[in-house]
């Protein structure tokens, strides 16, 4: 990595300690984080297109966007940066680090807040705090774009199907013509509370790819 | 045995044609026979003339199929009495009080000195438990087994190994311990009765856990182990039964042993699957022949698990893997009625199964031959109890290394007492041979006692344990649109960020199967163009048409089922437009091309859609009462519906969200030919048609706009008209009208089900939608 010896241990260090990984995980991220940008120190968007697992899948656009959204850095600004280092890699990835036992219901919920909020940024591309019509019918399109013969007509039922869900449990009364804004974080908490998010949203860190294919889990 | 005696005797007698044969000399049948003999005069002179026998008595050769059906008729009298006590049947599980029935049962044919029938171990294996099998099988939640498939075979082959093991072995040693009666009793014979009294029994836990509705992780944790335990009691059976007559064990049947189990579990496995995508194939082609489709399913199963039974595979395995792998196909294959069909096929002969089970459980504990040891029977108890905690509360430190949710002391004490024995120990015992275990009557009774214990006293306490110790129970909310878009979204998401790190985890693999299926299998084994549907689309053309019969079913005059009542609609999601004059809107030309369009695709294929849901535009606000109106209303409406049945191009209207009741009013804006009588209709004072006066002129329009083109309908070119809205410049009208295009099957299915208003729309218990 071209630094003193100290520097990484003592990087791995304040890492572990700020996303909760633990040191060997960090390396391992850190062996696979090299793998990928191919010895480079910062990772960009065609890095990660070229994971060839990614090809097939239908919503790979908002996972890369994801990666380089700021929002997810945990700091408060808006916008995307163009490349990432291998701190902002580990924090995204932190996201989905499965919580430690024994943890607190506090603490659980604080974790499932996170998380849904990071689904909530990836949904809302334009980084207003609230996901309109159009970007959730984008979801759905995305979602059903593996299947060729959808027409548009079928995103946009199921999508207006999906708002007026949200709109009938969370807002409940509404006069005819008032407008329903969008889904705010609030109201995707509160749809998404039974989905256990906690429990889902997570992979095993242990046993990467980093050389060659590795089965397992 | 003397109803075996019988059926071999009534076969002899309905084939020969002969009434003496047999042992009732005394009884008359005249069937067969109409001849000289009548009235038990049998000193007849051939050339008397005498009368004609008007009424005779033959009960014969009806014998064992009357039989039969009084069981089953009193079992399910049993059943329909336990409910009409409530509190009764609140403290005490069913599975309880029919082996008390069973128990008065068998005391009174034995004080009627008539021998009361044993639960013979043919008729147990193979009629009374696949049915409950194959509707475990078929309904199971695929997903949550897969995901703690680990965890569930870790209790299933080494849980029931440990307590195998253990149970038999110390039973061993107290014999010796013992002395006099029990010295006898060999190592294998232990080990053999050790084998047969550790497998948690399905039928008993399902019976049990059905009732306290605990969450889904544990519920399928514990019965999921019920039924993988099978192969390894299979297999452990037969080792133990082999070796008996042997005497000698060495290392290489040891090792011969584990290579029989993994044929025998992955082999039932295997010939299940085979049979799944036979009946799966098979349903492909039934779409004109709609009545039959649910035997296929039924009987390919039945085969499947006798076939695996004809190479000692696990039948329980295959039928589970054969109704696991049926469902995903033959569901997005067959019609409705089938579907509804071949659930309540299922869940009444479970039902029915299960009833007699636990009946005869009972009866056999009078009828069965007893030899009581305290020593024996108390030791078996107590050491099936330590067994299980400890095998639970060891196995469940090493899993927890493994899962990511992991299990706590709560969920392992419901774990734990949860494994309840049931039927299949006690017909396994009973199937023993008496040679080569002499103590087979005390097994016998040991084990009625185990089972005894672990269905009363386990089963009654449970469902205090479980409010006492506020164990999370199964959540009862309805699959949202939601949730499903999101799940499906996670497992994307989980996927992608699985190949960013490079970890081929569960979600890759998983990813990985359901590409295949969806490349390979499903264009094999689904008819038509329903094979390309994603599976958020079938779902949510399974929530709409949930929804639609939920509608009509209460449409005639209850209150719509609204969780939360609102007045949201559509017309406050779409973004604004300024608002218009609610006159005739002026239509730009595009707009009319789309309509004109729409209407032309969708018109041939709604001919013959449901009348039936003009009933319910005049579902009254619920927040009023007045059932009279109601009434007059639903007469009107049968009226309109008389006359909308003349015309035959005109869209119907499935119900949106059911927790919308204002949604629900006023839907004849869809309905051209309903707005003929739109004076009709206002005239009825409840409907409050504010919300949708404002579409009547749009709706005017199209009217206009059939009558005009004189509609040429052509089929349509797209293959999902999913959904067809009526753009509009104004407000979107509230409904959505959702035409299922795709082809004539769904919309045949929607108008049959729909024409017969079937079981009531409940919750389905599946939470997979039709396609996998």
């Amino acid at each position: 990595m071209g630094t003193s010896q100290s520097g990484p241990v003592h990087r791995f260090q304040d890492l572990a300690h700020k996303t909760g990984f633990s040191i060997e995980e960090i390396k391992t991220l850190n062996t696979r984080f090299l793998y990928l940008t191919q010895d480079e120190d910062t990772l960009r968007r065609e890095h990660l297109a070229n994971v060839s697992d990614l090809a097939l899948n239908p919503i790979r656009r908002q996972i890369i966007e994801a990666f380089f959204d700021k929002r997810n850095m945990g700091e408060k600004e808006r916008g995307c940066l163009q490349e990432i280092g291998f701190e902002e890699f580990v924090t995204v990835l932190s996201f989905f680090r499965p919580p430690k036992p024994h943890t607190a219901d506090e603490e659980m919920k604080n974790i499932k807040k996170e998380k849904l909020r990071f689904l909530f940024n990836m949904h809302d591309t334009d980084n207003d705090g609230i996901i309109t019509l159009d970007e959730y019918r984008c979801v759905v399109e995305e979602l059903l774009s593996s299947y060729e013969i959808i027409g548009a007509e079928t995103a946009k039922a199921i999508t207006d199907a999906a708002m007026l869900e949200v709109a009938n449990v969370t807002v409940g009364q509404m006069a005819p013509d008032e407008f329903y804004e969008g889904i705010t974080f609030e109201q995707f908490m509160q749809i998404l509370k039974d989905v256990e998010i906690e429990t889902k949203m997570n992979i095993h860190f242990w046993n990467l790819d980093t050389m060659t294919v590795q089965c397992g889990k | 045995m003397e109803l075996k005696m019988f059926i071999l005797v009534l076969g002899l007698l309905v084939g020969s044609g002969s009434p003496d044969i047999g042992p009732n000399q005394g009884k008359c049948s005249d069937s067969l026979d109409p001849g000289p003999q009548n009235q038990g005069n049998h000193t007849l002179t051939p050339h008397s003339k005498k009368n004609f026998p008007v009424l005779s008595f033959g009960y014969d050769h009806v014998r064992l199929p009357f039989e039969i059906s009084l069981w089953v008729l009193l079992a399910s009298l049993m059943k329909l009495g336990f409910h009409m006590m409530p509190r009764l049947s609140s403290i005490v599980p069913e599975s309880c009080l029919l082996i008390v029935v069973g128990l008065l049962v068998g005391g009174l044919m034995k004080l009627v000195a008539e021998v009361p029938p044993v639960l013979e171990s043919k008729i147990f294996f193979l009629y009374l438990l696949p049915p409950i099998i194959l509707d475990a099988g078929y309904f199971m939640p695929i997903r949550q087994f897969t995901e703690n498939l680990g965890t569930i075979l870790m209790f299933a082959v080494v849980g029931t190994l440990w307590n195998a093991f253990f149970v038999g072995g110390l039973l061993y040693g107290v014999c010796q311990f013992e002395g006099h009666r029990l010295v006898n009793v060999d190592l294998l014979s232990c080990l053999l009765f050790g084998s047969i009294i550790s497998a948690v029994d399905p039928v008993a836990v399902l019976a049990v856990f059905e009732e306290i509705h605990i969450n889904e992780l544990l519920h399928i944790l514990v019965f999921g182990e019920s039924l993988l335990n099978d192969a390894v009691t299979v297999v452990l059976y037969h080792l133990f039964e082999e070796f008996s007559s042997v005497g000698t064990i060495t290392v290489m049947d040891v090792f011969l042993g584990v290579v029989c189990f993994l044929v025998v579990s992955l082999g039932g496995i295997v010939v299940g699957a085979i049979y799944g995508l036979l009946a799966a194939f098979t349903s492909r082609f039934t779409s004109h022949t709609r009545v039959i489709e649910p035997l296929f399913v039924f009987v390919y199963s039945y085969m499947a698990y006798l076939s695996a039974e004809v190479f000692h595979l696990s039948g329980i395995m295959a039928l589970i893997a054969c109704g696991a792998v049926t469902r995903p196909y033959v569901e997005a294959n067959i019609s409705h009625k089938s579907h509804t069909t071949i659930k309540y096929f299922l869940k009444m002969w479970s039902s029915v199964s299960e009833t007699l089970i636990f009946i005869f459980l009972g009866v056999s504990t009078v009828a069965g031959p007893h030899e009581w040891n305290w020593i024996f029977v108390v030791a078996t108890l107590i050491l099936c109890l330590v067994a299980r905690v400890l095998g639970v509360v060891g196995l469940t430190f090493v899993i927890n290394k493994f899962r990511i949710v992991k299990l706590t002391s709560k969920d392992q004490f419901i774990i734990a007492y949860g494994g309840l024995r049931g039927a299949i120990a006690f017909s396994l015992v009973y199937l023993l041979n008496t040679d080569h275990f002499p103590k087979r009557n005390m097994f016998l009774t040991a084990i009625i006692t185990v089972i005894f214990f672990t269905v009363f006293v386990q089963g009654m306490t449970i469902r205090p344990l479980v409010d006492l110790l506020a164990v999370k129970k199964k959540q009862e909310t309805k699959r949202s649109i939601n949730e499903e878009i999101h799940t499906q979204f996670l497992d994307h998401l989980l996927t992608g960020i699985e190949g960013i790190c490079g970890h081929y985890g569960h979600h890759h693999w998983k990813d990985k199967l359901n590409r295949f299926n969806k490349k390979y299998v499903k264009k094999c084994l689904i008819a038509g163009e329903r094979s390309k549907e994603p599976q958020l689309i079938a779902f949510y053309h399974k929530m709409e048409m949930k929804q639609a019969i939920e509608l009509v079913e209460s449409g005639g005059g209850s209150k719509l089922p609204s969780a939360v009542p609102s007045t949201v609609s559509m017309q406050n999601i779409q973004p604004k437009k300024p608002p218009q004059d609610r006159a005739l809107p002026q239509l730009s030309k595009a707009r009319e091309e789309e309509i004109r369009k729409i209407l032309r695709t969708n018109l041939q294929k709604t001919r013959q859609r449901l009348r039936s849901y003009n009933r319910h535009t005049l579902i009254a606000d619920p927040y009023e009462d007045g059932w009279n109106e109601i009434l007059i209303k639903r007469k009107r409406m049968m009226e309109l519906e008389k006359k909308i049945s003349q015309m035959n191009n005109y869209l119907t209207v499935p119900a949106p969200a059911p927790d919308s009741p204002t949604i629900a009013r006023a839907r004849l804006a869809s309905d051209p030919q309903a707005w003929g009588l739109k004076s009709l209709t206002e005239s009825i004072p409840t409907i409050k048609v504010d919300l949708a006066s404002p579409q009547s002129p749009e709706s005017f329009n199209m009217v206009d706009e059939i009558g005009k083109k004189g509609s040429q309908p052509k089929v349509s070119e797209e293959e999902d008209g999913l959904t067809m809205k009526v753009p509009s410049t104004t407000k979107l009208r509230k409904d959505k009208t959702a035409n299922e295009d795709d082809d004539k099957e769904p919309q045949q299915r929607l108008m049959r089900c729909l024409s017969d208003p079937g079981p009531a729309g409940e919750e389905d218990d599946e939470d997979e939608p039709f396609l996998h």
